[in-house]
């Protein structure tokens, strides 16, 4: 309670001085309407609708934020925006259904799960050839590069397992059992964690990483579970996740709760519940850290969360079926 | 036939667009896996050839290999979820002629060490198996019969009921015709015992629900050959008359299992009325254009196996052993008591396409589900439950047979 009251009184002092978030453009990805929303975040005003192939959800930027590339499920296919010119230059060959993307630090590589073949397919950013296929579960989906780039997790959505590449060698070295329908998984900075949503399963697994050589020995070491006073059990799915700067808070949309938990890293426990928009998926920090976008998948829109005070401050619209979000600092062609 | 692993034969049917990950590196998969000392779960598939009805549309494919598809297609997905982590899954087929002995098919399968049993059987057969002593500590799933009294009087503790009962379908439509304010329902339908069941069903709906059966009437004109040279024009003449003395109504609840005339009633009924039941809008685990939840890849996977699209006892079978599989997986163990045992724990939370947990009641080991509303719509409707019908623990438990009205007593 007094926690909230602070948060209330924040809040207030914050719109009070109102100090501009720095500029960024946000790119949403809509499921239905095969287009990516371009917004300012200054004037949050829809500055580019882009088309794109059929179906686009999972959407990453690369490292140097020039190029955005957009998973397009029903047209096969990886969309290559050009940030600047905010047109679609080039396309990647992913092989079927691709659903999530991570690209590698230095934006050389990028991994690519494509949903409907069971496979990791890892790729040559610059010339598009494929580097090696990795078969994984059933239903890949979640993908991230290690921090270290030396590994690439995979989740499998139907086979409930966090799969991990050998990035150098572009081979399995390890799987793990956790909840049901895994979503996304994410690695700490320190390497030390790799934390995996489960929608159905309605949980995030914290796995120990700290035996970096051997993931073979990474197992989940802790659970953490949901609860909102009137919500179903059944309505608590966790499917994105973002750590915020330091990693000392973790941001996941709730999916049917309408909610985006925000969770402390260190206790493993949820501080709040911030009301959004019907059906969040994905979200995205901005360059700052100060804001959080949401896309909210059944009302069409985009949440913004001030993380100071989690509170929702906005809902813009976008286009129909909002899923994924991306950011980059600036505003196109600076 | 004995399939084991990855030998489904139906996979060289494979078209060449899926031809994808032959090319994948596999060493990759092998090395992960720890070698030798898997653990193996033998699931044994046991049906009948019973005669099915023709369907009445010629645009409705005739699928003769129903459920089986969906058991081939997990039977693979366990075995490339068990390979990563130290567990191999095998599947055996007993599939008798139409007069065969599938008792005795049973008994074999069962001195055969099988506990696992996958039913596609009809209600009198399935319960002829679980009531063998050798059955005894069986786990019996049954994928096709959606008998209610196999989850009331009938209830056995080696039975669980993957396929929606009749209660349930019943309730799902029930519940989203009172949401459209469309509660009056004009009830038409064969004679036949699933016919008599699901009648019987939407009367205790429409208590339940606040509905009204305005009357239960028995189609008149028999059965018969379904494409006819002749044409429409007497159908066309036929239905408005069967119709009109009909009180008012709001929407024809059509029963008819054996698909010989409910397709007739669109657009053709006196008064303009949608069609409901086991034609038109249908309550169903499964429809051909159901999207969502993940559900694509299950609509992409059967194809490539089968060279068709999945039917509702393709989803159950596959359901079927996917609660095993997953069962043996999560909790470690491949008994049937530790297995049956963690079915029914409130650990068990089964992912499969329909955006939340699927588990088992224990009171009569019904799987609990939501239901597509689809069918015989071009696409989906909705999925029941609806809003605003509440549960105090489940809101799937609003369908079908809920703790206190259950007639089942588990032995």
């Amino acid at each position: 309670m007094t926690r909230n009251c602070l948060a209330a009184a924040c809040a207030t002092a914050f719109l009070l001085v109102a100090v501009p978030a720095t500029a960024a453009t946000i790119f949403v990805s809509n499921e239905k309407d095969n287009t990516i929303t371009v917004i300012d975040s200054e004037t949050l005003k829809t500055i580019k609708t882009i088309e794109t192939a059929r179906r686009p959800r999972g959407i990453v930027l690369s490292p140097d934020n020039k190029e955005l590339f957009v998973a397009a499920g029903d047209g096969d296919i990886i969309d290559v925006i050009d940030t600047a010119t905010m047109e679609v230059v080039r396309t990647l060959d992913s092989g079927p259904d691709p659903e999530l993307m991570a690209v590698d630090s230095k934006g050389d590589v990028i991994y690519i799960a494509n949903e409907d073949d069971s496979l990791v397919t890892v790729m040559d950013i610059k010339s598009g050839d494929v580097l090696g296929e990795v078969p994984v579960g059933v239903e890949p989906e979640g993908m991230v590069v290690s921090p270290d780039d030396r590994y690439t997790a995979a989740t499998s959505e139907s086979t409930s397992m966090a799969h991990i590449i050998d990035n150098e060698s572009i081979k399995l070295v390890g799987n793990i059992l956790v909840d049901s329908r895994p979503r996304e998984a994410k690695f700490t900075q320190d390497g030390k964690e790799l934390w995996v949503s489960s929608e159905i399963g309605g949980t995030i697994s914290v796995i120990d990483t700290s035996d970096w050589d051997n993931p073979n020995n990474w197992k989940p070491v802790e659970k953490i579970s949901f609860e909102v006073p009137g919500l179903r059990p059944e309505q608590l799915q966790p499917v994105g996740m973002d750590f915020n700067e330091d990693d000392s808070r973790l941001f996941v949309p709730l999916g049917p709760a309408n909610r985006v938990a925000v969770i402390d890293t260190k206790t493993k426990e949820v501080l709040d519940y911030v009301l959004v928009g019907q059906r969040p998926w994905h979200g995205e920090f901005g360059p700052d850290y100060k804001k959080y976008y949401v896309a909210n998948g059944l009302t069409n829109d985009l949440t913004v969360i001030d993380v100071d005070t989690l509170k929702a401050e906005k809902s813009v619209p976008v286009g129909r079926l909002p899923w994924g979000v991306a950011i980059m600092p600036g505003k196109p062609g600076e | 036939m004995s399939i084991g692993i990855g030998t489904v034969s139906a996979e060289t049917k494979t078209p060449p667009a899926a031809a994808a990950p032959a090319k994948a590196d596999t060493d990759g998969a092998k090395a992960a896996a720890p070698a030798g000392d898997k653990k193996t779960m033998r699931l044994f598939y046991l049906g009948k050839k019973y005669d099915e009805p023709l369907p009445l549309s010629y645009a409705e494919e005739v699928v003769t290999d129903k459920g089986i598809q969906g058991a081939g297609l997990m039977l693979k997905e366990a075995n490339q979820a068990g390979n990563f982590i130290g567990y191999a899954f095998e599947m055996d087929e007993g599939i008798v002629p139409k007069d065969g002995d599938v008792v005795a098919k049973a008994k074999e399968a069962l001195a055969a060490g099988n506990r696992f049993i996958l039913a596609d059987l009809e209600p009198d057969d399935l319960l002829a198996v679980a009531d063998l002593p050798e059955a005894k500590d069986a786990v019996i799933m049954n994928i096709r019969s959606s008998a209610t009294k196999l989850r009331q009087e009938e209830c056995r503790a080696n039975i669980f009921h993957v396929i929606p009962d009749f209660a349930m379908r019943a309730d799902a439509l029930a519940q989203y015709l009172i949401w459209k304010k469309w509660p009056k329902w004009y009830v038409l339908r064969r004679d036949t015992p699933e016919d008599q069941d699901y009648a019987a069903m939407i009367k205790r709906s429409a208590a339940r629900y606040g509905g009204k059966v305005v009357e239960d009437q028995v189609y008149r004109l028999p059965p018969g050959a379904r494409n006819l040279d002749s044409g429409h024009q007497q159908v066309q003449q036929q239905i408005p008359l069967e119709t009109e003395s009909a009180p008012d109504h709001d929407v024809v609840w059509v029963v008819n299992s054996d698909d010989d005339f409910g397709d007739y009633l669109m657009y053709r009924t006196s008064r303009p009325r949608p069609v409901v039941g086991t034609q038109g809008l249908q309550a169903t685990a499964w429809d051909k254009s159901y999207t969502e939840s993940g559900a694509m890849h299950f609509q992409n996977a059967i194809p490539r196996l089968a060279n068709r699209k999945p039917v509702e006892r393709d989803y159950t079978a596959w359901l079927a052993f996917r609660a095993l599989a997953d069962s043996a997986m999560k909790s470690g163990k491949t008994s049937p008591k530790a297995v049956k045992k963690y079915m029914l724990s409130d650990d068990f939370k089964l992912e499969a396409f329909k955006g939340q947990a699927l588990s088992f009641r224990d009171w009569d080991q019904q799987m609990r589900q939501p239901v597509v509303l689809g069918g015989g719509t071009r696409v989906p409707v909705s999925t029941s439950p609806q809003e605003g019908f509440l549960h105090q623990t489940n809101l799937t438990d609003t369908l079908g047979f809920d703790k206190p009205e259950t007639k089942c007593k588990l032995k």
